[in-house]
């Protein structure tokens, strides 16, 4: 990225988010409070103490395996819109290896059964619009959207027989399934943080080290020209979703293994939806995602305490206004670059 | 289990079957309308939701349930015209912007709950539609709607364009025409029809509950694929869709053997069978999601069209 595109990014970004606030600053008016003493409460309660820190950061962790899954796809040239269904099913599966696990079972063998259920789940359920698409030639976009009503049509049907009776819950998983609190004053951040880290390392890795990241990221710029050089369209195509998938499946071991050691039904609902505004706002780059967790982590969590003055909903206004003022600047502004050019 | 098939051969079931399929079919052709034209229409929950809200508390203003309707087609109107700014005006990415509508369209009607009603659920009840089935004059706009589109698509001039537009836009440029301005006409039809169609879920509801589209916008998209992007078919896509809805809904109560969580999933499952091809080839227009070529462009040099298409459009 040339330093004039940089410049461009933030702008397009700082532009959007003053947007934003304009927008959220009009609500908060019309409910006759005061917007900066809203913005002003929803800083203070975020990063003011070492517990809404832990907050943001626990409720950023979904996001940045959310956005990474919808950045890997979008490298490769596909839209990933199922993360909330691979999501679901990674949390539910992770639950129930965890908790069928013998209870003495030790942490280094209980800890990567359990996350490698909650990868292969959401894997499994990426390549499915994977393989249509790189088989059939169907629309990866509609099968993922599809795919996510089955995957709650699924969780809700295999309810019946996995949840405790008369609870929307599975049992608690193993001790040695658990994964250790980060400790930040009693808040929910734990060590899936840290793996959410590792993941977009990887990602970084894998895109812009490895020979696969190289094919994968060629497809993605032009499907003809990749074909050409000899890179395994249908395979990378599958392998990208089944990739992003996996990512997605991973938010499970945020919610099950890191906090509540259990999976309960519509667990983390929305996620999935915002990992596309995560990976929009990080611009498809890993650091860019980890970032724009943080934000709409920030947002997501400075929502609760806000609801004192206003409606809490109003940070969900705030991230789609975002995302939708993103989304129109950077369009505009790279139209007039490319107009501009030779 | 016999007492299912029994109410199957009442005329209640069907009249069931209509009602749950009306919001369908009006947020269905509304899809058609602007598929057709080029514009991916993902939006389309958020404008059943804009319309129920709108309807709902204007109906309850106004004590009118006409007034009522009348506002849940404007707020789809608007929602279109947001969205066509974006994506016509703007060539934000449609995708994107459908799935962000959709979230403001959840954040907003949930917001404006709180502060018209106080209520973070739904809203107390409004006037909304009384009597049958039969004297409920927007059904009769619905079927008045359903046959005039077919026309209105393969046997009119704006019809010809409209298709022209979603399969070759270029082609439609070049010979003068217009493709923004045709795109805007059909954006704006189906925030009409998908207003409507909220508007129908908050009357016949007598209210508006947060989030009370539940992911019907996204039904209405599957029926439009799985109608091949023809108006016609994708209204009897949303009808098999009301009928399994039904079923499903007298089924709850039985056990039947057939799990629920398959009968309650078929309409996403027949999607997908139906996009791979398994039930003759459904085609999106070539077109889809490209924004239109900028007016004064030079063609020749592709213009503001160099962008790649999105070929998730095309076939491969």
């Amino acid at each position: 990225m040339t330093r004039s595109e940089l410049g461009r990014e933030a702008f397009v970004l700082g532009f959007s988010l003053l947007v934003a606030m304009a927008a959220g600053s009009l609500l908060v008016l019309l409910l006759g409070e005061s917007p900066a003493r809203v913005y002003g409460l929803l800083l203070s309660s975020t990063w003011g103490d070492a517990y809404g820190v832990g907050q943001v950061l626990f409720k950023a962790t979904p996001l940045v395996f959310t956005g990474l899954s919808v950045a890997l796809a979008f490298r490769a040239g596909l839209f990933n819109i199922g993360a909330e269904g691979q999501m679901m099913l990674g949390g539910l599966a992770a639950a129930l290896v965890g908790a069928a696990l013998p209870v003495e079972t030790c942490a280094w063998l209980a800890l990567p059964l359990a996350v490698l259920a909650a990868a292969a789940a959401g894997a499994l359920w990426g390549a499915i619009p994977g393989a249509l698409r790189a088989f059939l030639g169907a629309h990866e976009v509609i099968n993922t959207i599809m795919l996510n009503f089955v995957a709650s049509a699924l969780v809700l049907g295999l309810g019946h027989r996995v949840f405790l009776p008369e609870t929307t819950h599975t049992a608690l998983v193993v001790e040695g399934a658990r994964l250790p609190s980060l400790g930040l004053a009693g808040s929910a951040a734990n060590l899936s943080f840290v793996l959410a880290l590792g993941a977009a390392l990887a990602v970084w890795g894998f895109l812009s080290r490895s020979r696969r990241g190289f094919e994968l990221r060629a497809l993605g710029l032009s499907p003809g020209a990749a074909e050409g050089a000899g890179v395994r369209v249908r395979a990378t195509l599958v392998a990208a979703l089944a990739a992003a998938g996996a990512l997605a499946g991973l938010v499970g071991c945020n919610f099950v293994l890191g906090y509540k050691h259990y999976y309960e039904e519509g667990m983390g609902r929305g996620a999935g939806f915002m990992g596309i505004a995560v990976a929009l706002l990080g611009r498809g780059h890993p650091l860019g995602v980890v970032l724009a967790a943080v934000l709409l982590g920030t947002l997501s969590h400075g929502g609760v305490a806000i609801n004192a003055l206003v409606p809490k909903e109003l940070v969900d206004v705030l991230q789609a206004v975002i995302i939708l003022a993103v989304a129109a600047s950077s369009a505009v502004f790279s139209h007039q670059v490319r107009r501009s050019g030779p | 289990m016999s007492d299912f098939f029994l109410s199957l051969m009442g005329l209640a079931f069907w009249l069931q079957v209509v009602r749950i399929s009306v919001p369908y079919a009006l947020a269905a052709l509304g899809g058609v309308t602007s598929e057709r034209s080029g514009v991916i229409d993902l939006a389309l929950e958020g404008k059943l939701l804009f319309g129920a809200f709108a309807a709902a508390w204007v109906a309850d203003l106004g004590s009118s349930v006409w007034l009522g309707a009348l506002a849940g087609a404007a707020a789809g109107v608007l929602v279109a015209l947001l969205y066509g700014y974006l994506v016509i005006r703007l060539r934000a990415d449609q995708i994107i912007t459908g799935v962000a509508i959709n979230l403001l369209a959840f954040g907003l009607t949930r917001y404006l709950l709180k502060l018209v009603y106080g209520s973070t659920s739904s809203s107390p009840p409004t006037p909304g539609f009384e009597g049958g089935l039969a004297a409920n004059p927007l059904l009769w706009l619905l079927l008045l709607v359903v046959l005039v589109w077919p026309v209105l698509f393969y046997r009119t001039r704006f019809g010809l364009r409209l298709r022209a537009a979603g399969e070759h836009p270029e082609a439609v440029a070049s010979v003068g025409v217009s493709v923004p301005r045709i795109r805007w006409m059909a954006v704006g039809l189906s925030g009409l029809l998908a207003g409507l169609g909220g508007a129908w879920l908050a009357l016949d509801n007598h209210g508006f509950t947060a989030e009370m589209s539940g992911g019907r916008g996204y039904i209405a998209l599957a029926a439009l694929i799985m109608g091949k992007w023809r108006p016609l078919p994708a209204v009897l896509a949303c009808l098999l869709f009301g009928f399994a809805e039904t079923c499903q809904l007298h089924l709850q109560a039985v056990d039947v053997g057939v799990p629920n969580e398959l009968v309650r999933s078929l309409p996403y499952l027949l999607t997908m069978v139906a996009l791979a091809g398994f039930i003759g080839r459904s085609r999106a227009p070539a077109a889809l999601g490209r924004p239109a070529p900028a007016d004064g462009d030079r063609p020749w040099t592709g213009g503001g069209n160099d962008r790649p298409a999105p070929d998730a459009a095309r076939e491969p």
